[in-house]
């Protein structure tokens, strides 16, 4: 039985041998052809990977505005409004499922983290939206009510939701396309959020000393 | 509890399908019968495991576990119970659950009824199928875990299911669709086994033909469910849209399609060897690549959830593992293979070529179009651009024509060489089914349209072509009823495929150039008439659905002052999810359909409406029916059973005998 064995796999060993000797380069059309395919979705993918920033953000200024406040209507908040601490900026609306998925998320931010939360109503009827927060409970300090969509045209926002890290001088540090899960807010943006509070605390001891 | 025991089955199956991957394959390396019969029990408890982790994400579904995170994000405690559990395949975590059981029934499936192999074929076959298992499960542990908990502050109710997907249609299509995407994994493992053996014969063609078959048959359900699913609940009476995710699932079909008609080549005639084992890989790469396309989010709208990177660049490395690995050992393997039989370019091995070959350019042309705005993307600099029906049109509709045409006389022409005769003769069932079409459409009165004629008149002379064939084969015959029985049923399977394409293809040319629509303004009494109906809306009312509120409007249809039915379309407002939904309704029939669907409440108490009048709509899912029961038919076929009994003993005796020799025969 050894022998048969062996004889079957030198006999086998034998045939990939004379195979390898010659490969037929039509054969290889569609190994080149799939390649070519990889390389597009490769960088298709990196193309439509909407989660990093756009480089002209990094680092701006958050855009000035000047824009009634939702729960307050006559009252005007500004870009002034939200710098002094560093804090998120959450774009969101009452048509956007994926901000309801983020709510509890950002509740929590609200009530444990100490970080002030500042909303975004974006292209929505602000009747809706008193509504959904009564109904839902409201996370933001305050709502700018951007029912033309122009700070979010400022902004370059993606669609709802989306989360602005913003340090204490009103400075864009971090952008964030999609739902704050607890997932996301451990481990991109907390990271994000402990290292400019402790860059804040360092420049106040040094300008203390 | 529940749901962890569900992770830890998964994380099992993990480690049952890389010793299904390793064991059986070591077997095959050192000879070792043991090893390689290990495949079966192997492929028993993966699948097992599989379903076990399944029906506790079922269980956490129907419980209302809301501190699972898929749970509270596709479910909700007022979803009725049917939906609760559709909702395991309602989002991409489930789903994926659902695929990777599926490719454990699809391993269980060939380990039992694949005993007729020979133990190394068996092995190696299942050893493939196990690895491809390992990529699946690591993907859902790794990236997609659907039983991770949102652990210790989780919603008090869940964000409902998607009301698009709280339907019927959307209970039983993604089954129907993964078996059939998941199943080309079958033919696909077959042709790798074949390839690493080094023996390229025709015996692996007969192995995985009926594999393929009903893989195929299973996709093929699987689109015409979606496509009528299209039709009835986005609100817009379309049946086919060439978006992405559709053409995700057409591509592996099309591609399936050549795979089908090669293999039966291959098998009866020894030849295409080579480029069957091709279309088999390609066929799964395409299941593989529309998985990409779909989970991946590279050409979905960034809008509608979030994407996840990790997952596309896990499905991209598993694709090159997969497909580049096959594609290369293809090259190494096939090289010095030729076909034994020479044919002449009137036989039918050349008809079945030009079926491939047009198959393979619209299958081209599909990818082409669904990945233009990617490579457009990247060229430009961020630019974005969309492809869209007219491009598919225009590229699809004159292929297909080709491909009717090469339909119509392929299946009664003949092996190696067919008479000059028979393709100059042709003009007489090519003039009949014109002047019957014309006729048709004359005295019925509908406004002339030579696409329509050329069309109808195409899918005419294919049945007449069958019908006569059929006819030579049995009404000739003097004991009718036995040669009835003597046909075989893969006979009857193509028989009913190709009519399936002939009613499909009806139905379509028909409801394209003969649908009536119109979108008014309606206020209740109004009165709107459209291809002698007329469309009476008589009121709006408020009816609560158990997770939804709507307003019904009540649409009176009327022929000729008889009443017909009554419409009941419907604008849901689902409260949970605080969607908004358009729910048609529709008079069916055989040779039209009646479509009413809500739009926009336009002030007072009018609301705009959208009216359809649709013929020979049904025709398309009835032929796509009708193509996958000639799918299913096809594995009836008496031959397999037959080769799977001799098989069957022999294996049995070798087993007990000579397993080495057995596995060199």
């Amino acid at each position: 039985m050894s022998d048969a064995n062996h004889d079957v796999r030198t006999d086998s060993s034998d045939r990939s041998v004379a195979t390898n000797g010659g490969v037929n380069k039509s054969l290889l059309i569609p190994l080149a052809v799939f390649v070519g395919l990889v390389m597009i979705l490769a960088v298709g993918f990196n193309l439509e990977d909407p989660h990093f920033l756009p480089s002209e953000l990094i680092d701006q200024q958050f855009p000035e505005f000047s824009l009634n406040e939702l729960n307050a209507p006559q009252r005007i908040v500004t870009h002034k409004d939200i710098k002094g601490q560093v804090a998120l900026v959450n774009v969101w609306a009452t048509w956007c499922p994926n901000c309801l998925i983020e709510h509890p998320e950002l509740m929590r931010i609200s009530r444990e983290e100490g970080l002030p939360l500042y909303g975004i109503n974006y292209n929505d009827e602000s009747v809706k939206a008193r509504q959904w927060l009564v109904r839902h409970n409201n996370p933001f300090q305050f709502n700018i009510v951007d029912d033309q969509g122009k700070l979010g045209i400022d902004l370059g926002v993606y669609g709802a939701p989306e989360t602005f890290v913003l340090d204490a001088n009103g400075v864009i540090q971090y952008r964030h396309v999609g739902p704050v899960t607890r997932r996301v807010w451990e481990e991109t943006l907390r990271p994000v959020v402990d290292l400019l509070l402790s860059q804040a605390s360092q420049s106040s001891t040094v300008m203390e000393g | 509890m529940i749901v962890e025991l569900g992770h830890f089955s998964l994380i099992l199956a993990l480690g049952l399908a890389f010793s299904l991957a390793l064991l059986p394959a070591v077997g095959v390396y050192q000879r070792q019968p043991r090893l390689m019969q290990m495949a079966g029990s192997l492929s028993a408890g993966l699948f097992v495991f599989l379903l076990l982790s399944f029906a506790c994400l079922a269980y956490a579904f129907w419980n209302d576990d809301f501190s699972v995170a898929y749970v509270a994000r596709n479910s909700n405690s007022a979803l009725p119970l049917q939906y609760k559990m559709s909702a395991i395949w309602g989002a991409h975590e489930g789903s994926f659950l659902l695929w990777t059981l599926i490719m454990g029934g699809w391993t269980l499936a060939v380990s039992i009824f694949s005993r007729g192999l020979t133990l190394d074929m068996r092995a190696r076959v299942l050893a493939i199928l196990g690895a491809l298992t390992i990529g699946f499960i690591l993907f859902l542990l790794l990236t997609s875990n659907p039983f991770d908990r949102t652990l210790p502050v989780f919603p008090a109710d869940g964000a409902d299911l998607n009301p698009l997907l709280q339907d019927f249609g959307l209970i039983v299509h993604p089954p129907m669709l993964y078996m059939g995407y998941v199943g080309m994994a079958v033919p696909f493992a077959f042709a790798i086994a074949t390839l690493t053996t080094g023996r390229l014969d025709a015996a692996w063609a007969r192995w995985s033909r009926p594999w393929t078959n009903v893989a195929w048959a299973f996709l093929t359900v699987g689109i015409t469910l979606g496509s009528w699913w299209a039709y009835y609940e986005l609100g817009w009476g379309g049946w086919w849209f060439w978006d992405a995710v559709e053409n995700a699932s057409f591509m592996p079909w099309l591609i399936g399609t050549a795979l089908v008609h090669s293999l039966a080549v291959t098998e009866k005639r020894g030849v295409f060897k080579s480029w069957t084992v091709l279309l088999a890989i390609f066929a799964f790469s395409f299941s593989l690549l529309g998985a990409f396309i779909v989970r991946s989010g590279v050409l979905t709208s960034v809008h509608a959830f979030a994407v996840d990177p990790e997952r596309g660049m896990f499905i991209l490395g598993f694709l090159v593992l997969v497909i580049g690995g096959s594609l290369l050992l293809y090259a190494i393997k096939v090289s010095g293979i030729k076909s034994e039989a020479g044919f002449d370019w009137t036989s039918r091995e050349t008809m079945v070529l030009v079926n491939n070959l047009l198959l393979v350019t619209a299958t081209g042309a599909v990818l082409l179009g669904t990945l233009y705005p990617l490579i457009y993307e990247a060229m430009t600099d961020g630019k974005k651009i969309s492809v869209g029906p007219p491009y598919f049109n225009a590229v699809f509709v004159p292929l297909m024509l080709l491909l009717f045409a090469a339909m119509a006389v392929s299946p009664t022409s003949r092996w190696k060489k067919t008479p000059i005769a028979f393709f100059t003769q042709q003009w007489r069932p090519m003039l009949a089914s014109v002047l019957i079409v014309g006729a048709l459409v004359f005295f019925l009165g509908s406004s002339f349209s030579g696409v329509v004629v050329l069309v109808d008149a195409m899918a005419l002379w294919i049945v007449i072509n069958l019908v006569r064939d059929f006819w030579s084969k049995v009404a000739n015959k003097v004991q009718k009823i036995p040669s009835l029985f003597r046909q075989s049923m893969s006979y009857y399977g193509m028989l009913l495929g190709h009519v399936g394409i002939a009613v499909t293809m009806i139905g379509v040319c028909t409801t394209v150039y003969y649908t009536q629509e119109k979108d008014l303004r309606m206020a209740p009494g109004d009165v709107v008439s459209l291809a002698g109906y007329e469309f009476r809306f008589n009121e709006m009312r408020k009816v609560e659905g158990p997770n939804y509120i709507a307003d019904q409007a009540e649409i009176e249809v009327l022929e000729q002052g008889v009443r017909q039915t009554v419409l009941f379309p419907e604008k849901r407002f689902y409260a949970a999810s605080r969607n908004v939904m358009t729910e048609a309704d529709i008079d069916p029939s055989l040779f039209r359909d009646l479509y009413v669907a809500l739009g926009e409440p336009i002030g007072g108490d009018a609301w705009a409406v959208r009216v359809h009048y649709k013929p020979f709509v049904r025709w398309i899912w009835f032929g796509g029916l009708l193509i996958a029961l000639g799918g299913f038919t096809t594995i009836l076929d008496r031959r397999y059973r037959a080769v799977k009994q001799a098989r069957q003993t022999s294996a049995a005796a070798s087993v007990s005998s000579n397993p080495a020799s057995s596995a060199a025969v």
